[in-house]
């Protein structure tokens, strides 16, 4: 049983430009975006099984519905997110609220310590890894290992239209890793090769990494992911994995995807 | 030469990630240069580890923009703080947890402002004076009730040694001894290091002085007459030794043996033994080495080499000599506060067939003066560097052969 913490995009707009994806000009159209954002709730819920938990949307907030930043989440332990940006500093309240009303255990973070949640964490079981540079800092890592006992391996993101590490990084429940290199310097990818084995690593082509082809969700053999990225889709496929292609290309307007829409609280 | 320097601290997963790594390249990359100051590595993969570096530029804009560099990557400059000091509670006597020196080059920092210390030596104590803002070094025996005296390691940096410039045998900075060394190089380098010490000095663009600290075998050995040629040629300028070496030089002068043994011929002589007494009751007689020179009594050798260019010389005694002469110090503190007294603008030293001398003139030595270690005997140049001279060169030789070989390089025809 998978539980995903989500937030309907009754207030999702663009109101300001805090990543190169984001130009106010480039109007949300919002009929349409409530569609593909319900498109992908039934399928998460319907098709791949997951439990989805909702948090009220607030007025104000338009970016409240990438709940991938609310923080990060082990069991029943929370770390609330720090935002780099003001604009969306003015989530972290709400995420906290939700965490606490939820029963979690929250940790919070002292407020120069800048971290974006499950956006810049990810990994599999025995090693994570965390994204620095363009949106967390990377002191916050050895906090969190400390937390939660993990080893923690930083990746410094050289390219800023993957500004997050779920931009471009992708761990999947086999241990495969879907990625794109490029957005990494070379001493991350030269680690990434060492911690991931050869035959795991999907390496993913530049025009579907624009597509946010890496900001998918995975849950047990289902992959949930952006549509318009065939090449993902058949080395997913060829490793056993059911493919979900859905259309949200309005949520690309504001540099989000599927993985950015959900968090995993379990 | 290295001006401005920083400590910072990683921490995290440093090691695997190449983070450690990619600060070090910044570092280098962008001109600065780094020593890891400590590095504790996690033992397994949820440890984390941790680093202290600390970084240096030529200039503070660069270190600068060195430390804006590397902060992304989660460079933390550490916190700095003053050094405390604490009264001495009695004349002689330093505070209990007095800071012990290094004979690196070393700083403190009063005020928010780091202050090079005065007088770098090995095994002493630092006293400060707020006022003037300035730190030197004092030996235990003469610090005095109140003197403030840093303690601690807090406010307190040491600055490791730079690599020379020269690509020499000094360059290495490693106190490696073995009798199987060729020793041409080695004796070619410090040749080449005392023209080019005369030559600034005869030339007025340098004042560093070459220090020879001998014992009395360089007599018996047969390197008087080098030794004497290096002293007369400019090539030596200041001379620490005991009562032996200068009794037994003027012994060979007033009577041709050394310790009674005819340098010459090399066999003992009659009543050969008591040539050494003589020479001493002799020179006492006279009231003085100088007088002794100036009279014409003693004509050559090393002393009156000495005498008649000016060098500087200082007689330790020790409690098995005969006499002494006048001039040997008795008195080991005062005679230790004499050599200490020349080292300053020592630009190069030579320890020459005397333990006693040679540990005692390395201790007094800073780390950055090069240092030629030569004895028979490779426990001698061992012992130096256990005690800490980590920068003297080894060579184990005869001395006579060692000066001799030196003043042929030197241009001394044989």
């Amino acid at each position: 049983m998978s539980r995903l913490l989500i937030c309907p995009p009754d207030y999702f707009d663009i109101e300001y430009e805090i990543n190169p994806w984001m130009r106010r000009s480039n109007t949300v159209d919002h009929v349409s975006a409530v569609r593909q954002w319900h498109g992908l709730m039934h399928v998460l819920e319907r098709e791949v099984g997951a439990v989805l938990e909702r948090m009220r949307p607030v007025p104000g907030l338009p970016d409240l519905v990438f709940t991938a930043n609310a923080g990060v989440v082990v069991g029943r332990r929370a770390v609330v997110s720090r935002f780099r940006y003001p604009e969306r500093q003015r989530e972290e309240a709400y995420f906290e609220d939700w965490f606490r009303s939820a029963g979690y255990d929250v940790v919070t973070l002292e407020p120069e310590f800048f971290f974006e949640g499950a956006g810049d964490l990810l990994g599999f079981s025995d090693c994570w890894f965390g994204g620095y540079r363009q949106r967390s800092d990377i002191r916050v890592f050895p906090l969190l290992s400390d937390v939660f006992t993990r080893e923690i391996i930083p990746l410094e993101l050289v390219d800023g239209r993957f500004y997050h590490l779920d931009t471009c990084f992708c761990s999947l429940s086999g241990g495969e890793l879907l990625y794109f290199p490029a957005a990494f310097d070379t001493d991350g990818q030269e680690v990434i090769t060492e911690r991931v084995p050869e035959g795991s690593r999907l390496v993913v082509p530049e025009s579907e990494a624009l597509r946010f082809a890496c900001n998918a969700v995975c849950v047990g053999k289902h992959v949930v992911l952006p549509a318009g990225c065939p090449e993902t889709e058949r080395q997913l496929q060829s490793r056993g994995y059911r493919t979900h292609p859905l259309p949200l290309d309005e949520f690309m307007k504001s540099g989000g995807s599927a993985k950015c829409l959900t968090l995993a609280l379990d | 030469m290295t001006t401005a320097q920083e400590t910072i601290v990683l921490r995290g997963h440093i090691i695997d990630s190449l983070i450690l790594a990619k600060a070090l390249d910044l570092i280098l990359m962008m001109g600065g240069s780094f020593d890891l100051d400590q590095v504790e590595i996690g033992r397994t993969r949820e440890d984390q580890s941790y680093a202290r570096i600390i970084v240096r530029a030529p200039t503070l804009a660069t270190l600068n923009h060195i430390l804006r560099a590397i902060q992304p990557h989660g460079a933390v400059v550490e916190r700095e703080y003053d050094c405390v000091v604490q009264p001495a509670p009695a004349d002689g006597v330093f505070p209990d947890e007095f800071y012990s020196t290094t004979h690196l080059l070393t700083e403190v920092r009063l005020n928010a402002t780091w202050v090079d210390v005065q007088r770098v030596e090995m095994d002493l104590g630092i006293t400060v004076d707020l006022q003037r803002m300035t730190a030197r070094t004092v030996p235990m025996a003469d610090v005095r009730k109140g003197d403030l005296i840093v303690t601690g390691q807090a406010g307190v940096r040491v600055i490791p040694l730079q690599r020379p410039r020269e690509r020499d045998v000094f360059a290495f900075m490693e106190s490696t001894v073995s009798a199987e060394r060729p020793h041409s190089h080695v004796i070619a380098d410090v040749a080449r290091r005392m023209r080019l010490l005369r030559d600034e000095r005869r030339g007025g663009s340098g004042q560093a002085k070459v220090l020879l600290a001998g014992g009395p075998a360089i007599i018996h050995a047969g390197g008087r007459d080098a030794l004497t040629w290096l002293i007369e040629e400019g090539f030596i300028h200041v001379l620490f030794c005991g009562n032996a070496l200068a009794a037994h030089d003027m012994e060979a002068d007033l009577y041709g043996t050394s310790l009674g043994y005819a340098l010459t011929i090399g066999h003992a002589v009659p009543h050969g033994h008591a040539h050494h007494l003589r020479t001493i009751n002799r020179i006492r007689a006279i009231g003085s080495i100088r007088a002794a020179v100036e009279s014409g009594v003693i004509k050559r050798g090393i002393m009156a080499a000495c005498i008649r260019d000016g060098i500087q010389v200082v007689m330790a005694g020790t409690i098995r000599d005969d006499g002494p002469l006048p001039g040997v110090i008795t008195d080991s503190m005062q005679a230790q506060a004499a050599m200490r007294e020349a080292i300053p603008g020592v630009g190069l030293a030579l320890l020459v067939a005397s333990t006693l001398h040679a540990v005692a003139t390395g201790n007094l030595l800073p780390a950055a003066v090069p240092t030629v270690c030569v004895d028979i005997n490779a426990s001698v140049p061992t012992k130096l560097a256990d005690r800490g001279s980590f920068q003297a060169v080894g060579l184990v030789m005869d001395a006579a052969s060692f000066l001799n070989e030196l003043a042929r390089q030197l241009g001394r025809s044989m």
